[in-house]
């Protein structure tokens, strides 16, 4: 498509733009931060080495105060370091000190390492707008060619007894009956009320049954949060995940 | 032609994609003709196409062979509507292509950290393009997916191998250690506010 331009013609287009008597600059056109602030520092003729931060962070926040929000965020955290940098810098340094480590170093090389990515774009666009010239055979596999039904020719009798011979091949269907098994909650309360008759105190597994199925552990389940909830015993748990302790509470007696 | 040649235009006809040189070897060990070998096979054919005057020509790419149409005609095709060009990839894709080829095995977020913008959706489409692949898994925390590229990338890009794109120090800009890229002369200029611009 012809409108998604690259980036080296972007940076034309801005600086034609800004020739211009409307001062326009679409972000659009960078393709990120780095990507503007090269370009500004290109714009100015600045010395990558020596970069008037000053003047650079005020120049991005004039070019990003146009983006809308969602896009904005990449650029607004750059905006927010070259600030910090430019703060840096007008921090005084001591006499003595004559080891003072630049703090524009880090963005230095982020800047660097971004161009020699943009100088190996051009290199790729190079050499894929020369091979965008040129066509490979184009083989497409044939999509499998499906015979086309015309309408049915049968006779009545034909028909029935092409169903008897499907019929005939399925002739022990295996069945199989599904059988809702309901919680039985209110069986487990007449076990969990006719231990309780016994002993005071319980444990969670004696009044599970031997080997129980899942059924049968939410029955019991629910039988102790309902006979709680009644009154009739109180639950306790040691710790998370721990066995409960089912206790006989009075009033259960008085029942 | 030797029929080595013939027998491998044939080959390199019927394909749509670069045949591996692997591929074209055991086919040269099968052929009847132990005169002619694979390499010489290649010139000759590569060479009828570019002096007998052929539409099309030989190529070498992505450690395969692969017979292309002229770019002379590649106005006259599109016309026709026979074939379209690939659409071009955007800044950012290539951006992030660039990285990838050059420092892969890599992961997301230290392509973010060099181009400082989100990749994820450019990685997705770059994904679904077939241009990168996840190659393995890193070592650090969440055992980040690291990206590759892939054999359709050298096509896509007529690179024979990775190693045909410039090395990192045949930039005009290589990388420098942060420490040399201070200038010194700020060091030594004990001035308070920003170092002397050279411009100035």
């Amino acid at each position: 498509m012809d409108d998604v331009r690259a980036g080296r013609m972007s940076s034309l287009a801005v600086a034609e733009t800004a020739t211009s008597e409307v001062f326009v600059v679409e972000l659009a056109e960078f393709s990120g931060p780095l990507d503007l602030l090269l370009s500004l520092i290109r714009d100015e003729q600045i010395d990558i080495y020596d970069i008037p931060i000053a003047r650079i962070a005020e120049q991005f926040l004039a070019r990003i105060s146009t983006l809308k929000l969602d896009e904005a965020a990449d650029y607004l955290e750059m905006a927010a370091r070259l600030v910090r940098i430019k703060a840096q810098m007008l921090l005084p340094r001591r006499e003595g000190e004559d080891v003072w480590e630049d703090p524009r170093a880090e963005l230095v090389r982020r800047l660097l390492e971004y161009q020699q990515v943009r100088e190996v774009v051009d290199v790729l666009e190079r050499r894929s707008e020369e091979r965008r010239g040129k066509f490979a055979r184009a083989y497409t596999q044939q999509a499998a060619q499906l015979p086309v039904a015309g309408p049915l020719r049968i006779s009545l009798p034909e028909l029935l007894s092409a169903v008897d011979r499907v019929l005939r091949l399925a002739r022990k269907p295996q069945v199989h009956d599904v059988i809702p098994r309901a919680l039985d909650v209110d069986g487990a309360i007449g076990i969990v009320r006719a231990l309780l008759a016994i002993r005071a105190h319980a444990h969670w597994k004696d009044v599970l049954p031997r080997n129980a199925e899942p059924w049968e552990v939410l029955s019991v389940l629910l039988a102790l949060l309902e006979l709680a909830k009644r009154g009739e015993l109180r639950l306790m748990q040691p710790r998370a995940f721990a066995a409960f302790e089912i206790t006989r509470d009075s009033p259960s007696e008085a029942a | 032609m030797t029929p080595l040649a013939k027998l491998l235009e044939a080959a390199l006809f019927a394909s749509a994609v670069p045949v591996p040189v692997d591929a074209l070897r055991v086919m040269a060990a099968h052929a009847d003709d132990a005169e002619t070998t694979l390499d010489s096979a290649l010139e000759e054919l590569r060479n009828h196409y570019d002096t007998d005057g052929h539409g099309v020509e030989l190529i070498e790419v992505a450690g395969g062979w692969q017979i292309l149409t002229r770019p002379e005609y590649t106005e006259a095709i599109e016309r026709a509507q026979l074939a379209a060009r690939p659409q071009r990839l955007s800044a950012a894709a290539l951006e992030t292509l660039a990285i990838i080829a050059y420092r892969q095995p890599i992961g997301r977020a230290e392509i973010e950290e060099i181009r400082g913008v989100g990749a994820g959706a450019i990685l997705k489409s770059l994904g679904e393009r077939g241009l990168i692949d996840i190659v393995a898994r890193g070592e650090g925390l969440g055992r980040p997916l690291l990206y590759g590229t892939t054999a359709a990338f050298l096509e896509q890009f007529a690179l024979r191998h990775l190693e045909e794109l410039p090395r990192a120090d045949e930039l005009a800009i290589a990388l420098r250690a942060p420490r040399q890229a201070t200038p010194t002369s700020v060091a030594a200029t004990k001035d308070n506010g920003e170092g002397p611009s050279r411009a100035d």
